[in-house]
């Protein structure tokens, strides 16, 4: 197939970002949006022109590591990562515009590569359980059942891409904090920080810049690994006990 | 039979095959003696304590956060030392460990199927093919338990019964039920939970995390490791960064086979950069190859994706008789224009045989020119390209019959929808078509029973470590490993060595460190300047090739004596040729990756000299010289019990094989039999 891509490409954190167009030839459906990439960035190479940074690293829609907005869409047409995307899915003679995940919490480091360190100090302000190593009782001292623990399992699926991030109107994080607070307080083990846990984090995702919630859901509708928005409803649970208990 | 004109690397005396050199053959790996059951205990017990109060004076470098360096370095700051922790990605969670799909094993018991520690432990040495040291695996299978517990304490989720207790399952052919898992993420799982404890101690103050850092040399002063140098990927900074001992926890090399299911940055560099300043590297060669594997679809490919060993308990693997039948719908292929060739070659085991009976099968049948799926354009170590079909079938048609699709779909379900978003078709409908790729890498930095290099202070844990699993690696124990290291085992040895800390302080123009500095800065202007005409991608691809077909599945003399001239070439006209556009100073992912390319372009060497030097097969390293009768993989016990410890010759110099003899006390060993 032929393809044209027209991305959005920034030389540096503070430089202008500018829309670059390119063609493609030989695409071919069995490829992945970023093995599409790594042909570009190879005859980039060859004629000269510096290629096009993009993250990625598991490319088995594991690690959270790539992050593209396709055609105005976090993760492009289909829900799932970017690595996972395939050339079959669009059409010979398609244009296809690139754009980095665009949110304040996560600044531009060249083209299409941002900065999600936000989202690790999220998690170092309480998204956690506090046990030192070789502390632990054994592991069927406390009995969980099934379906907590099955819940617990579909919020602990978040791979910290930032999708719902860049799909917000708000660049709101919400869905990514609420994951990991509802994994936490589905557990037995994650009792005891659970008001302090909640209070923390939204604390630091304000301080990082977040966007508040407003409820619209484009979050949940990209994100790959599926993390219901009722997440975000056990947090808003959790906050209203935490700030109760402190009032 | 020494000549005066011959260029390096110089023949001379003592020289094996003209390719290297040996020497004195390891006298102690610091395992403790006595019964097996007390090894570990008694090693903790002598190791010297450092009081909570110097901690805080002593620093720990800690390279890499996959499951490995991630549970130390929240481990040791738990403990109160000053932890500094570097990786390549831009989060501690996207370590290549999270990947890891099957689970994780430790002899709990929890079925109550006469699983013990040492049933783990003399399961793990037979699957390692009796390459691996008993003291260590031992060691694997009495702290597995523990791993466990300390997981679901962080709040893993990992797979329960209705009655709210932990569930297992069985992998890989073992005959008990000891392996834990979180659905087919059990590697994400377990990752996160070490994260988490590691993002714990960076709110306390005690690990400060370096995203984006790339380690790029050792710092070696006064015969100890004190430090390293990396690269700020971000920014292009040379950074130095000193301690009292480093760790390296930065995974396995398997990328320099170019196509693996290794994550696309995992690299040798870290360990490449300890060995050429004195550490020794232990059986390079033993890399395990998986049967299952989505095969490759194109040239432009960039990686291949494991798909569950599971799928073989079901699934009936077959190519057609004829060649001619190749390029057609397999549907349309008669059952007696199939051949079901494991099940004809192996009736006891037929599809279940061993990882590496089944990747070898399914390379002999495409060799054969009758595999199945695109014809793809192999580039051949000559240069010219060949089409092939890379490509076994893996149907589901007797399975669906038998079970009906929606029990399949229950079982495999997401498999096969995995299937069928990177390949475009239907599972259920179509045969699925798999072939073996690179997985895992046993080979690494060798270590003692502390987990100690052979450097003073350097100490190295996990996949990036050659130390437990011997020559063919099982499912599920690596994670073990990996958690087992860097939670339990290093934890307590490294306060044997830190009780003599802190040390000097290194001045920065210490020549130790000044030489180390130099000598990235040379070499990432030197990447910068060669100015070339070949992209670092299209040099990796094609010493891929090369590993591919003379060191992967199946090895010979003559074919890896080839492979090592070639990759010799390779190498000049990478340095000769290479082109990496931009500079130093900004995100330069070109930069980065010719740098590990270029480490990659010398292990591969060693890779060919450690095989060719092994002159058995054992495990999934399979030496076409040593086969019995009918063809299967025969070990040497007389010759080869040992582990094989290179040691960095010098530029351009023949490298120094150093044997650790292994003895085997509590295990008999046996030949290996599926037929
Ligand atoms: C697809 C797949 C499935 C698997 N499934 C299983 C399974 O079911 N069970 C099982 O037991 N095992 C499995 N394995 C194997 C297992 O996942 C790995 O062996 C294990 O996770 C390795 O962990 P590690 O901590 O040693 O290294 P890794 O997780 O690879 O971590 C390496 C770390 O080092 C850093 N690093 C590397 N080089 C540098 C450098 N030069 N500078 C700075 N940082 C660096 C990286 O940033 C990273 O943080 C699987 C592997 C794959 C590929
Ligand atoms: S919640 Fe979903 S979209 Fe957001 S970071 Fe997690 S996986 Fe990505
Ligand atoms: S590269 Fe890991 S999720 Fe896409």
């Amino acid at each position: 197939m032929k393809i044209t891509l027209k991305v959005m490409r920034q030389t540096g954190p503070s430089a202008e970002p500018r829309l670059v167009q390119y063609e493609l030839m030989g695409i071919s459906g069995d490829m992945s949006f970023l093995e599409m990439l790594d042909v570009l960035n190879e005859e980039l190479t060859e004629r000269g022109e510096d290629p096009v940074a993009f993250d990625s690293d598991c490319r088995e829609g594991i690690c959270g590591m790539c992050g593209i907005v396709i055609d105005g869409e976090a993760h492009g047409p289909e829900r799932t990562t970017v690595c996972q995307l395939h050339m079959r899915s669009f059409k010979d003679g398609d244009v296809i515009t690139l754009e980095p995940w665009r949110a304040s919490a996560f600044p531009v480091i060249k083209d299409l590569v941002v900065d999600r360190s936000s989202f690790d100090r999220i998690i170092q302000a309480g998204g956690y359980i506090s046990v030192n190593t070789g502390a632990a009782p054994d592991a069927h001292a406390t009995p969980v059942p099934k379906e907590d623990s099955d819940r617990a399992f579909e919020a602990a699926a978040c791979i910290g891409c930032g999708a719902c991030v860049a799909a917000c109107p708000n660049a709101s994080s919400m869905l990514f904090t609420a994951a990991k607070v509802a994994h936490l307080g589905l557990l037995p083990q994650g009792q005891p920080e659970r008001e302090a846990r909640v209070v923390n984090m939204l604390q630091q995702q304000d301080a990082e810049g977040f966007g508040g919630c407003t409820n619209i859901g484009e979050c949940a509708a990209v994100c790959p690994k599926e993390i219901p928005l009722d997440v975000i409803s056990t947090l808003n649970r959790d906050l209203g006990k935490a700030l109760a208990g402190r009032g | 039979m020494t000549t005066t004109d011959t260029p390096a690397p110089a023949v001379s005396e003592g020289l094996v095959n003209g390719l290297y050199r040996e020497g004195e053959p390891i006298a102690d790996s610091k395992a403790p003696s006595g019964p097996l059951q007390n090894r570990w205990e008694e090693r903790k017990f002598s190791a010297r304590l450092v009081n909570p109060a110097n901690r805080r004076k002593m620093s720990v470098i800690i390279v890499g956060t996959g499951l490995a360096g991630a549970s130390a370095a929240a481990t040791l700051g738990e403990a109160g030392y000053n932890v500094k922790a570097f990786y390549y990605q831009d989060s501690a969670r996207r370590a290549h460990s999270i990947a890891a799909q099957g689970g994780i094993n430790a002899a709990k018991n929890y079925k109550n199927d006469n699983d013990s520690t040492f049933r783990l432990f003399y399961d793990t040495v037979k699957g390692g093919d009796y390459r691996a040291r008993e003291s260590n695996v031992y060691r694997l299978a009495e702290v597995s338990a523990a791993i466990i517990d300390q997981a679901v304490a962080q709040g893993v989720p990992f797979a329960r019964e209705y009655g709210g207790l932990l569930d297992n399952r069985s992998f890989g052919g073992v005959q008990v039920s000891r392996t834990f898992y979180a659905r087919g993420q059990t590697g994400q799982q377990l990752l996160i939970g070490a994260y988490q404890a590691f993002q714990r101690q960076v709110a306390a103050g005690t690990v400060t995390s370096y995203a984006r850092h790339e380690m790029l040399e050792l710092i070696v002063a006064d015969g100890r490791a004190r430090g390293i140098i990396v690269r700020d990927m971000v920014t292009g900074e040379i950074e130095t960064h000193l301690a009292d001992a480093v760790v390296l926890g930065t995974g396995g090399y398997g990328n320099v086979f170019f196509l693996s299911t290794n994550a696309m940055g995992s690299n040798v560099s870290a360990a490449w950069r300890a060995h050429r300043k004195g550490a020794y590297f232990g059986n390079p060669c033993y890399t395990q190859i998986h049967p299952t594997c989505i095969p490759v679809s194109g040239s432009h490919q960039s990686k291949l994706t494991l798909m569950s060993e599971s799928l073989r308990n079901d699934g009936r693997i077959w190519v057609p008789k004829d060649p001619a039948d190749c390029d057609k719908d397999p549907r349309e292929i008669p059952e007696d224009a199939r051949d079901y060739y494991l099940e004809r070659i192996y009736p006891a085991f037929g599809n279940l045989v061993p990882r590496d009976i089944a990747s070898r099968s399914a390379k002999y049948q495409c060799d054969d020119g009758r595999g199945v799926g695109p014809a793809v354009d192999e580039v051949q170590p000559d240069g010219s390209t060949k089409q092939v079909r890379r490509g076994v079938y893996l149907d589901f048609a007797d399975a669906i019959k038998r079970m009906g699709k929606s029990t399949v779909a229950a079982k495999y379900g997401n498999l096969f929808d995995m299937y069928q978003r990177i390949t475009g078709e239907d599972p259920y409908e179509v045969p699925m078509r798999i072939y073996p790729a690179v997985h895992y890498t046993m080979g690494g930095l060798w270590v003692d029973y502390d987990l100690q290099s052979t450097i003073p202070g350097l100490f190295v844990t996990g996949e990036a470590n050659f130390s437990d699993h011997g020559a063919n690696r099982l499912g599920a124990s690596a994670l073990m490993q990996g958690l087992s290291d860097g939670y339990f085992v290093l934890p307590n040895t490294i306060n044997d060595y830190l009780a003599d800390a802190p040390f000097e302080a290194l001045p920065e123009d210490h020549p130790a460190v000044a030489e180390a500095h130099a000598s990235v800065s040379e070499r990432v202007h030197k990447l910068l300047s060669v100015n070339g005409s070949r992209s670092v991608d299209s040099f990796h691809r094609e010493l891929g090739t090369i590993m591919w077909e003379y060191c992967g599945m199946d090895r010979s003399e003559e074919g890896l004596k080839y492979a090592i001239g070639r990759i010799r070439e390779l190498r000049e006209e990478f340095w000769r040729d290479v082109r990496v556009l931009g500079e130093n100073e900004e995100l330069n992912q070109a930069l980065e990756r010719a740098g590990r390319v270029a480490d990659f372009l010398e292990l591969g060497e060693l890779m060919c000299v450690d095989a060719l030097h092994r002159r058995e097969s054992c495990g999934g390293h399979f030496r076409s010289e040593s086969q019995t009768e009918d063809g299967e993989a025969l070990r040497d016990d007389e010759n080869f019990a040992y582990v094989a410890a290179w040691e960095w010759g010098g530029e351009g110099e023949a490298p120094v094989l150093h044997k650790e003899d292994l003895q085997y006390e509590y295990v008999e060993m046996k030949q290996r039999s599926y037929k």
